[in-house]
């Protein structure tokens, strides 16, 4: 069992949730109650990575977080380290790659308020933030709890991007998903299966927790 | 504070009305669905902005677009009234009522709501979530909601719509009860001008847009081009009474201006002021006063006009006593009987013709 990795990659789901929490709050809200121009297309963009191999995506981050690229330089100003290959490198592809399962059901659960609890909520006196704090946020709560149990489940259990924007490297970059496959790689089909195993129920609780809490609110609710 | 609004608008829905709410008075909007009038009530409260639109409250200005002044709605001191109520399902009865209140310590906000629930009858059902309540708590919950911000405009949009007659009755009632303790401009939006009679004290007629009338419910009521565009089938009057005794046979005596009118039973004490709704087309009229009649109340009345319509109808409006009364009778018998202005004669009123929902407790007493 390979302890290092597995917190790593909890680790990393755990940061991934993190920063996109308020992310896919705004985005998704943005997007359910904004008609704009472009809209479709800016739908299109945020569910793109649903679509796209990992490596293609994993490509395109490696050559745009690679130390030639503007964001490569900054980052090595700044801190004076590579971007790609390191944990924070890690991050910020996790974070992209995740961006449909965050907002997506956000977005979903934001739509499923009725206009007119919103309309309420201001003549009730309530500021737009007040309004979001009081009203908004537990009624789009489900949406926003599969949102975020998807995304760390995801984060878990994605191997493409991870290999190559972080590589593999022990306690760094090298997660659960790659040192499962580094143990079939070496014939440890023992090591493979505990691990495998670890991660499925891990999903799975995971999974199940969040649709547990969403059918015990909606249950309140209707 | 007295509230004014004026708001003219081309599209989607062409508005020109301009109106003013007295505090303390009642004013409904009555229309056609798809008048506008519900785009008025949301002009006032800043979920709609019109081309060119003025809302005050006293010396506070909401909305001018002359001046580039748009308060948002939560700036705006209101209450609302959703025709779906708009409860907020995660938060109980008491709660809802709450979070309309000023940021003041918990345990006052909580007494204060527990004050109004009381007021809408609901003091003990605080602890109830909406999807518990029927549609009439639901209602009244909304009712103390808009309240509890101790609003300067109350603001009414079909609130009856959604229930039940049963339960609307109970409800004009408990809202012309609530009238005399509220002291700012209530604003209610309706396209029941029955409701409208009964619980408003003006009303300003809408249709396409273009304010038809505004005047005091008796003045609008007898309006040809408010009937016309409200539908004939509705004209009424509304007969300010008193009750003045429960009888044992389960009718009530109602004292009015016109003399005693018999009613199948009106809950309330006596000495209740109560307004009665008389549909125009239950009235007959005759010219000697009838004998052996079934129909309990026989009323001495004067013709003071006879208008004409399109059809075979004709709107007498009589006096009985200076109480306006409408009529509603067929060309041929207004012919037959030989009625013009200071004719005498007598409205005759079946008592089981006037519906229970067709009496409201009077506001002003």
């Amino acid at each position: 069992m390979d302890w290092v990795s597995l917190l790593l990659s909890l680790r990393l789901a755990g940061w991934t949730v993190a920063i996109l929490l308020p992310v896919a709050v705004f985005a998704g809200r943005f997007l359910a109650y904004r008609s704009f121009a472009g809209k479709g297309l800016v739908e299109a963009l945020v569910m793109l990575p649903l679509v796209l191999p990992p490596t293609v995506l994993g490509f395109y981050l490696l050559v745009s977080l690679g130390a030639r690229s503007p964001i490569g330089q900054g980052w090595q100003a700044l801190f004076g380290g590579p971007l790609v290959f390191t944990f924070p490198g890690l991050l910020i592809a996790s974070v992209i790659f995740n961006l449909p399962f965050a907002i997506q059901p956000s977005q979903r659960g934001f739509e499923s308020i009725p206009v007119a609890l919103r309309e309420a909520a201001a003549c009730c006196g309530m500021s737009p933030l007040r309004a979001l704090w009081r009203v908004e946020l537990p009624l789009a709560w489900p949406g926003l709890m599969t949102a975020m149990a998807l995304t760390f489940a995801h984060t878990l259990g994605e191997f493409g991007i991870v290999l190559m924007v972080g590589g593999s490297i022990p306690g760094q970059t090298k997660t659960i998903a790659i040192s499962i496959y580094d143990k079939v790689q070496g014939f440890d089909m023992t090591g493979a299966a505990v691990m495998s195993a670890t991660l499925l129920a891990i999903s799975l609780v995971t999974i199940w927790l969040t649709f547990w809490l969403s059918a015990r609110l909606g249950r309140r609710l209707s | 504070m007295a509230l004014e609004v004026m708001a003219q608008a081309e599209g989607p829905i062409p508005l020109n009305v301009a109106f003013r709410v007295e505090p303390g008075e009642l004013v409904a909007l009555v229309g056609p669905s798809g008048s506008g009038k519900s785009t008025l009530l949301r002009t006032i409260a800043g979920l709609w902005t019109p081309q060119a639109a003025r809302v005050t409250v006293g010396g506070s200005v909401w909305l001018d677009s002359a001046a580039g002044i748009n308060l948002p709605p939560h700036q705006r001191h209101l209450g609302m009234v959703f025709q779906s109520y708009a409860l907020f399902p995660h938060m109980t009865a008491a709660a809802n009522v709450m979070a309309a209140m000023p940021a003041r310590p918990k345990a006052e906000n909580r007494a204060e709501a527990q004050r109004l629930l009381a007021l809408v009858n609901l003091a003990s059902l605080g602890a109830r979530y909406p999807a518990e309540l029927s549609g009439g708590q639901q209602q009244r919950v909304a009712v103390a909601r808009a309240l509890a911000r101790n609003p300067q405009v109350l603001l009414l949009d079909e609130p009856f719509s959604a229930v039940d007659r049963a339960t609307r009755e109970g409800l004009y009632a408990e809202i012309s009860a609530l009238r005399g303790s509220l002291n700012m401009p209530v604003v209610l939006v309706t396209h029941d001008i029955a409701e409208a009679q009964l619980l408003a004290d003006r009303m300003v007629v809408i249709e396409a847009g273009q304010m038809l009338r505004d005047g005091t419910t008796a003045e609008v009521m007898f309006d040809p081009t408010v009937l016309r565009a409200m539908g004939i089938r509705d004209a009424g009057s509304a007969l300010q009474a008193r009750i003045a005794a429960q009888e044992e046979d389960g009718l009530t005596r109602l004292e009015t201006a016109a003399g005693p009118i018999w009613l199948p039973r009106v809950d309330g004490a006596i000495g209740t002021a109560v307004r009665v709704r008389i549909m125009a087309h239950e009235v007959i009229l005759s010219r000697n006063r009838p004998e052996g009649l079934s129909a309990l109340n026989i009323l001495p009345v004067t013709v003071h006009a006879v208008m004409q319509g399109d059809g075979p109808g004709v709107l007498v409006e009589c006096r009985a006593g200076d109480a306006p009364l409408l009529v509603r009778i067929t060309r041929r018998s207004a012919i037959g009987l030989g009625l013009a202005p200071g004719v005498s004669c007598y409205a005759i009123l079946k008592s089981m013709s006037v519906a229970r929902d067709q009496v409201g407790l009077a506001s002003v007493i």
